[in-house]
């Protein structure tokens, strides 16, 4: 999300998945596209069938490299030596899109004179090794203080930020379009990946150089005005604790080709669960309020509205509109009670402290902090790192709500679960009270889901749920009711905010919350007359208008005209974007950036790539998608610096990247990331191999670490951990596998856990096919079955050695028909500085023949 | 009905095996390819009183679906061949949505497990929603802080916390948001985007 964020705007696939098949050219990388994602993977097939390569880089060879042309093995968690490597053989041979990649990326802005690389000792400038973080003072454009296009925009700078920030209006950054200036973007890239040589990509990732070149060779080859190429990638890329600076490399690589906001241009984030591009933008996240912006910090300046608004608000680019979805935000939250005396409600919303993502989370729960817990379609016993951490902490709650279609191995970690299994404790001896509730499906619930290229889609109940099941709208609904009967009433400071929500939706006649009136409670409306808003462009700081989502703004134009149920795709003779089906948003534009698709001058790069392009007869940007530009802005628009334009106002015609504060790409990010403003190779956290690239700042500096008791950390190349582990996941299972698990045709498909084990290192230890087998890793043991095969083949580390690449899939564990112990107990809380992300794709790890001396064994029969 | 001879039964079975008629010349996808099999074979559909469309509830491909039903229970799920996504197509795991609703694992009561107990035991769903708004108000009330020892406003509680929304509707990850964070001042909220 901060990857694709800092360098084109939004942190959001950019292209619709259909427009795969107009790609010339797909790289698949962190990502086993055929087998996880087999209906998207069918574009990709079509554009092979059109001439199109397809290539796949991944540690395993799994279908989809069957299914593509070139099939590159790489060690696990060396995938920014192999994009930096591409990335360095297009700057040296002169092969990017260079009449796209100048205008429409910041490669010719000139960057602050202390700007260092990790040429050096591994670090950036700005390292501050006391507080093991950076300063970003050196990362930022010469002159200037560019602030994140990232839902918080703050950052620690020293002095006014605001203030700081404001000279964005004062007139274009510094560039240098001859690309000679030895701190321009270009020279910085260039120094930068210098080391990235195809001896180097080889001496890192495993992979032949010769493989590598032509992979090289199939990017260059197929991008620039007549061809386009797409980058597929899905949690093999996120699941690192450099993961977000994998996707920068990717999507650098994009910028360089000039594959963004054009027809089979993109990236695809592909994600797993049905809605978690929804949940990301109506985040139930701990530092995201819908709408991607900042939830309040109690150590930032955001005491006050005012003072948050000051802060958050970037001077240019689109974010300048920032206090009118802040302010309608709280007016959905807060209705009636909400005004300007109070902030619009701005003093009642809590404020975090730190990082409260899952993975603290589980520390919370460990050590006494939380105390109650709700768990609503998630199975964290399974799909938590640290699973036996997760599982302590669940036995220290005091309750626990559980949410779920069927039994799952959170909700019956106290019975079945691996403090019994282990015999650290007995049920008798766990006080969590638990609750366990059963949820519905879609088809027995209307409601939409965002899928992983922002398509709003509805679906309707059809069938009734079983029992007792119902909604998880009905279930915080009828909670909220309850909670507010309760605090009716008091005077108390601390409940005016429980008091004061708004929380007022009709039921129908079998007790359902309507879906749809939430959906326009999302979508926004004018607050005198509830007129619905069809433009997040009508959304006002005067508190005049309430919006739950602003990007959402649109999807519920007008009452009885749901647009998230929309069901008109276009014929096989239509253009394609299918802008009658489902709600993309925002403003339901299919390709974001889309701007970039047209030269500078307006016109399409060339007549098989265009999409959208200025029409000068109408004054205004026309295609077949919604432009992702404002609509009337002429290309030959220049901002006029002596009125210190603000918003986009301060972009030219010729800058399509709205979100950013100055409208290009972002090769180089100013902001917005905690570990780099380019990406750097470093080895994962646990690891048999030293970077060869800094050996004494081998893994990053930057990423989190909690190296605790219960979560201990194997120093690199310990000798007791030789192998690489990776996890992954099967076609015919769903994450935490609860609904899978459960269903009997996926369950005999895949009927119990796993692990990938080298052909090779079998023959070694004198394992065959079907033995059982012990992973262990410093955080606990799990034993699973062998399957021994040559989809994984030995790879050399960077000192010559042979290393071996084991790979487990982590959907399995007690609950269900399909069963098997839980990968994750091997996995440890170990995050991305950035997301928080953990490293499940990339650790070190022990293997044996044998079992584990267990108390009990897993349960098979159902409940 | 008489009894059928041998001979009777082999031509009856030389006439319905398609084989023949294929290698006699006809078209083989079209009447030669039939059987009485297929001649009485009933789509599977047909007995829906209602369709309605939804969206496949595991991956984020976000497949379209036509749920078939009948008396209000699901009696086939398929792709929906509008889609521009899946234009009718569904993988392994979509394919197993009808599956998946009518589990004989699925959940049909709410379960307790009180303190220290070793198996669950039945309770109402009113009485289970009235145990979890006191736990939630009494956990909130004990921890909830106003303001730091410095003065700065917290206006939250660390003690309750929540996962999930990945598999939720949108409108329900709105009221989560909302009733956790905005109503009671949880921190702690997190869904998949980070597993």
């Amino acid at each position: 999300m901060p990857s694709l964020g800092t360098t084109f705007g939004r942190g959001a696939a950019t292209m619709p998945q259909w427009d795969l098949a107009r790609s010339d050219v797909v790289l698949v990388m962190g990502s086993n596209m055929a087998e996880n994602h087999p209906i998207a993977f069918r574009f990709a097939m079509q554009a092979k069938l059109r001439g199109a390569t397809l290539i796949h880089v991944d540690p395993r060879f799994t279908r989809t490299s069957a299914m593509c042309d070139i099939y590159a093995p790489i060690r696990a968690g060396t995938d920014i030596a192999f994009l930096g490597g591409i990335i360095h053989y297009l700057l040296e041979n002169d092969l990017w899109f260079r009449e796209w990649a100048v205008p429409y990326t910041n490669i010719a802005t000139i960057i602050e004179d202390g700007f260092a690389g990790p040429e050096g000792d591994g670090t950036f400038s700005g390292w501050k090794e006391e507080e093991t973080r950076y300063g970003t003072e050196t990362w930022q454009y010469k002159g200037l203080t560019v602030p994140s296009p990232l839902a918080e925009a703050w950052m620690e700078t020293g002095g006014d930020f605001a203030e700081r920030v404001s000279h964005l209006r004062d007139g274009p950054p510094p560039r240098d379009e001859t690309l000679q200036h030895p701190n321009c973007v270009y020279q910085i890239m260039r120094r930068h990946f210098a080391r990235y040589t195809p001896e180097m990509v080889e001496r890192i990732t495993g992979c032949p150089r010769d493989l590598f070149l032509r992979i090289c060779e199939a990017m260059a080859r197929n991008s620039g005005r007549e061809r386009t190429g797409a980058i597929c990638y899905a949690v093999g890329w996120n699941h690192h604790s450099t993961g977000a600076q994998i996707i920068r490399a990717g999507a650098i690589l994009m910028g360089l080709l000039g594959n963004v906001g054009r027809p089979g241009a993109g990236m695809l984030a592909l994600r797993g669960h049905t809605s978690i591009q929804g949940s990301t933008d109506i985040a139930t996240l701990y530092d995201l309020m819908p709408g991607y912006l900042p939830q309040p910090h109690a150590l930032r300046p955001h005491g006050t509205l005012e003072e948050y608004l000051k802060v958050e608000t970037a001077p240019t680019g689109w974010w300048s509109e920032f206090p009118k979805y802040a302010v309608s935000l709280l007016r959905a939250f807060y209705g009636g009670e909400a005004s300007a005396a109070n902030g619009w409600g701005y003093d009642w919303m809590p404020r975090i402290v730190g990082d409260h993502s899952m993975l603290p989370m589980t520390l919370a729960m460990d050590n006494g902090v939380m105390s109650g817990l709700f768990v609503m379609g998630q199975n964290p016993a399974v799909g938590g790192s640290n699973s036996k951490l997760v599982q302590r902490g669940l036995a220290k709650l005091e309750w626990m709500v559980v949410r779920d279609i069927a039994e799952t191995d959170t909700a019956t970690f106290w019975r079945d679960g691996h403090l019994i299994r282990d015999g650290e404790m007995r049920p008798e001896e766990i006080g969590t009270e638990v609750f366990l509730m059963p949820g519905s499906l879609s088809g027995e619930k209307a409601g939409s889901f965002t899928n992983t290229h922002r398509l709003v889609q509805w679906h309707d109940k059809v069938v009734d749920a079983p029992g007792d099941s119902t909604s998880e709208l009905w279930f915080v609904d009828e909670l909220g009711r309850r909670l507010r009967k309760l605090y009716a009433g008091s005077t108390r400071p601390e409940d005016q905010p429980i008091i004061n929500l708004r929380w007022d939706y009709p039921r129908d006649e079998e007790d359902e919350p309507d879906a749809e009136a939430v959906l326009r409670e999302i979508n926004g409306h004018r607050c005198a007359d509830g007129q619905l808003l069809s433009t997040f462009q009508d959304l006002k700081e005067d508190g005049s208008t309430a919006c739950g989502t602003w990007i959402y703004t649109g999807v519920f134009p007008e009452a009885g005209k749901n647009l998230a149920r929309a069901r008109k795709a276009d014929g096989p003779e239509g253009p394609g974007t299918h802008l009658g089906w489902g709600f993309a948003w925002p403003a339901n534009r299919r390709t974001l950036n889309n701007r970039a698709s047209a030269d500078p001058d307006g016109r399409p790069w060339s007549e098989r790539k265009k999409l959208i392009q200025w029409s000068e007869e109408k004054g205004e940007w026309s295609g077949p998608d919604v432009p992702d530009f404002p609509k009337d802005k002429r290309p030959d628009y220049q901002p006029n610096w002596e009125e210190r334009p603000k918003g986009v106002a301060a972009h030219s015609g010729s800058e399509p990247f709205i979100m950013l504060a100055d409208g290009r790409a972002g090769l180089f990010a100013p902001s917005g990331l905690k570990d780099g403003p380019l990406p750097e190779h470093y080895e994962s956290v646990e690891t048999p191999a030293t970077n060869p690239l800094h050996p004494s700042m081998s893994s990053s500096p930057a990423a989190k670490r909690w190296d605790q008791q219960d979560n201990r950390l194997a120093p690199p190349g310990d000798p007791r951990y030789p192998h690489m582990l990776t996890t992954f996941r099967l076609t015919e299972h769903h994450s935490g596998g609860t609904p899978t698990r459960i269903v009997t045709t996926t369950a005999e498909l895949q009927p119990e856990m796993f692990c990938e084990i080298p052909v090779e290192l079998a023959g070694t230890l004198g394992i065959r096919m079907g033995d059982w087998v012990v992973l262990a890793t410093e955080r606990g043991e799990i034993e699973t079955k062998a399957m021994v095969t040559s989809r994984l083949r030995p790879f050399r580390l960077p000192d010559g050695s042979e290393c071996h690449q084991l790979a487990l899939p982590w959907h399995f564990g007690w609950a269900g028909f399909a069963t098997g112990d839980v990968a994750n107990v091997l996995t440890s809380v170990v995050g991305d500085a950035n997301t928080g992300m953990h490293e499940n794709k990339s650790l070190a790890c022990a293997l044996r023949p044998g079992r584990l001396n267990r108390v009990q064994r897993p349960r098979r029969e159902a409940r | 009905m008489p009894r059928r001879t041998i001979p009777d039964r082999a031509v009856e079975f030389l006439r319905e095996w398609s084989v023949p008629r294929q290698m006699a010349g006809q078209d083989h996808r079209r009447e030669a390819a039939e059987s009485a099999m297929a001649r009485h074979g009933r789509p599977r559909t047909e007995k829906a009183d209602s369709v309605g469309t939804s969206i496949c509830p595991y991956c984020a491909v976000g497949c379209a679906q036509l749920i078939y039903a009948k008396d209000r229970q699901p009696i086939a799920v398929e792709g929906d061949p509008s889609s521009p996504i899946n234009q009718g197509t569904l993988c392994p795991k979509g394919a197993a949505t009808m599956g998946l609703m009518t589990s004989p694992m699925r959940l049909d009561r709410v379960l307790h497990r009180a303190p220290h107990a070793t198996e669950w035991r039945e309770v109402s769903l009113d009485w289970a929603m009235d145990r979890i708004a006191h736990l939630t108000k009494q956990t909130r009330d004990e921890s909830f802080v106003g303001d730091a020892p410095d003065g700065t406003r917290l206006n939250h509680t660390m003690a309750i916390g929540s996962l999930g929304g990945a598999t939720l509707d949108n409108e329900e990850n709105y009221l989560i948001k909302k009733l956790f964070t905005a109503g009671l001042g949880m921190v702690f909220v997190e869904n998949q985007a980070r597993v």
